[in-house]
């Protein structure tokens, strides 16, 4: 039986998790296929049936999936997972809501956030904000996982040529959850989880106002702009820049930690870049322990300088 | 409106947590405990409502061994009404911590279930999502802000894109995040009339229920270190390095 995961997505256009979440899929098993739910997004199961590794993409194009809610989601995916030995959704916020609800449904126990596959019943994964790596195995039959984007190549998006076939859509969920609306962050930048270069800043800058520092160098080395939860609770940026165990996990080529003190909460969504910089006034702060390359100083000095030397 | 609030005693987050050399687990034996900091957080937002005049009765509950009751007399003195633990030596999953507060759920009936997203040992962040699923009840989860009216709660939940608002019809399940409240210090007077207040203990036994792990751990290790690094004395060394050595810029 393949493995099935589903895919996220806005009705427009895949989120990149979903091709990591494909190759975690392959890890497990050569037949994997795709379901699209959601509401005039025929496009999207197009560019999932293209996916190297795809074999059949499911497409259930319905109102009720017109935002991606856990209820009618889990319903769905309840009334089609007894074909596959697996579902998989990326460990993403949207992920993160709709399996476990699945696994209440189907009577499973998921398996979130996972790092590697060591064969199709165990898996790798973080546990304690990273600070120990659990080996688990599942007795379930059905077996429900959440895989971390970054922990797993992306599935090349062209090569694949599936089927795409029409499924129902579950009952009618009525009016026990209504959508009312949502303030999404606009940005020209590249996404934070699956950016080249990452700029944090922390409380050492000081307001929202001084974070124009950290954008205007972001924006010179085409990178994403992230930050710790003491910048987000400030208010010096929104919720979905924070950085760490309970916010986005990264792991660019380049990450810039600007102002961060680099306590366990905010390394575990960071310390798995291939390059840390620290620039910090504190030479003591814990950031500079995973840090390739440390600078101690004034942030305020610091970063117009790295600004001039990139033009 | 009765609310129920599940909270977690767990390794407090500020203890650097240290593997086993035998690859059980993590060490506990001497290690600070406190309440999971989400479900303070939920249970700061239950006080509030209550506050608010929304809630007339708050029940803490904590599934696990004895010392959990630490956890839920924390509870009270913040300023939740009654508590109960259901007393196991086991660990449950979240999967089995679900089954146990469903049971819960239907032995006093709430409005409104509040929890953390999120346990900081296991980080499953499951349970609610989980309970929710298994009384076919709304789920708000990852929660910054709430709004009640009429029978329904208004959830701002933080999504990946921003933040996204729906409306539940209650009863409900909400998870807390981070920004949903900042809980308050628990006063030294509190802490004495928190003992005073019920807390029933029900050996999980009597619930019956299966709650037997359905996922095994075999190992747990520490991560992979990361190898040292250098400082460097300037902005132009830094720049330097970042095209020269590492040619990541
Ligand atoms: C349950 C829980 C979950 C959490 N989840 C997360 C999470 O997901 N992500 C996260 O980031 N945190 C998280 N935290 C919070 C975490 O514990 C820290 O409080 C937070 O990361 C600190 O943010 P910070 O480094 O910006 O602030 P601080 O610790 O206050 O550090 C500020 C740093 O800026 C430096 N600085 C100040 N001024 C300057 C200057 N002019 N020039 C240079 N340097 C300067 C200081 O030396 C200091 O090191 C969580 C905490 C809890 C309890
Ligand atoms: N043993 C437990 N006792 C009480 N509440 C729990 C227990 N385990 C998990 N929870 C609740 O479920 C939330 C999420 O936990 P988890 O799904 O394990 O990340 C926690 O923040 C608690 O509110």
């Amino acid at each position: 039986m393949p493995v099935l995961v589903i895919a996220e997505h806005d009705n427009q256009a895949l989120k990149p998790a979903t091709l990591n979440t494909i190759t975690a899929a392959l890890a497990i098993d050569a037949e994997v296929a795709v379901l699209v739910a959601g509401y005039g997004c025929g496009g999207v199961s197009q560019s999932a049936a293209v996916i190297a590794g795809v074999d059949r993409v499911l497409l259930c194009d319905h109102e009720s999936y017109l935002h991606p809610l856990a209820e009618n989601l889990a319903d769905l995916i309840a009334a089609i997972a007894g074909g596959y030995t697996h579902v998989l959704a990326p460990a993403s916020t949207f992920g993160k809501n709709v399996l476990p609800r699945l696994g209440a449904l189907l009577d499973v126990s998921p398996i979130s956030d996972i790092v590697a596959v060591q064969s199709p019943d165990t898996f790798v994964r973080p546990i304690y904000a990273g600070n120990a790596m659990a080996t688990v195995k599942t007795s379930d039959q059905k077996i429900l996982v959440t895989a971390r984007p970054t922990a797993f190549a992306a599935a090349s998006a062209e090569g694949g040529a599936a089927a795409v076939e029409a499924v129902e859509p579950a009952a009618e969920p009525g009016d026990r959850v209504r959508f009312v609306g949502q303030e999404l962050t606009r940005s020209e930048r590249p996404e934070l989880t699956s950016a080249r270069v990452v700029i944090a800043g922390g409380r050492g800058l000081g307001s929202s106002e001084n974070f124009k520092l950290i954008e205007e160098l972001a924006d010179k080395l085409g990178a994403a702009v992230g930050a710790s939860r003491a910048a987000v609770d400030a208010g010096y940026v929104p919720n979905d820049y924070q950085v760490g165990q309970t916010g986005k996990v990264v792991a660019p080529e380049l990450y810039i930690a600007v102002g961060i003190s680099g306590a366990i909460q905010h390394l575990a969504g960071m310390k798995d870049s291939k390059v840390i910089v620290a620039i910090n006034k504190d030479e003591d702060a814990p950031i500079f322990q995973v840090a390739d390359y440390g600078l101690v100083g004034d942030l305020f000095d610091a970063l117009p300088k790295l600004s001039a030397a990139l033009d | 409106m009765k609310i129920l609030v599940p909270v977690k005693r767990v390794i407090d987050y500020n203890v650097k947590v240290r593997v086993r050399q035998d690859g059980s687990g993590v060490e506990t034996v001497n290690v600070k405990m406190s309440m999971n900091p989400f479900d303070e957080i939920a249970v700061e937002e239950a006080i509030r409502l209550q506050e608010a005049g929304r809630a007339e009765e708050i029940v803490a509950i904590s599934i696990g061994a004895p010392q959990c009751q630490e956890t839920i007399r924390t509870a009270l003195a913040m300023g939740a009404d009654r508590g109960i633990l259901v007393e196991t030596e086991q660990d449950l999953e979240p999967l089995g911590v679900s089954k146990v507060l469903r049971e819960c759920v239907d032995r006093e009936s709430p409005d409104l279930v509040i929890m953390g997203k999120q346990a900081i040992d296991d980080d499953c962040n499951q349970t609610a999502q989980i309970l929710a699923g298994l009384l076919d009840w709304p789920q708000g989860a990852f929660a910054s802000t709430l709004k009640f009216s009429d029978g329904r709660v208004d959830v701002t939940r933080e999504i990946d894109g921003g933040l996204e608002t729906l409306s539940l019809l209650l009863p409900a399940v909400i998870s807390a995040d981070l920004r949903l409240n900042e809980p308050r210090y628990v006063k030294l007077p509190n802490i004495m009339k928190a003992k005073k207040k019920p807390l029933d203990t029900i050996p999980i036994e009597e619930l019956g229920i299966d709650v037997a792990p359905r996922v095994s751990t075999i190992k747990v290790e520490e991560p992979p270190a990361r190898s040292g690094g250098i400082m460097v004395a300037s902005v132009e060394e830094l720049v330097d390095k970042l095209k020269n050595d590492a040619k990541v810029i």
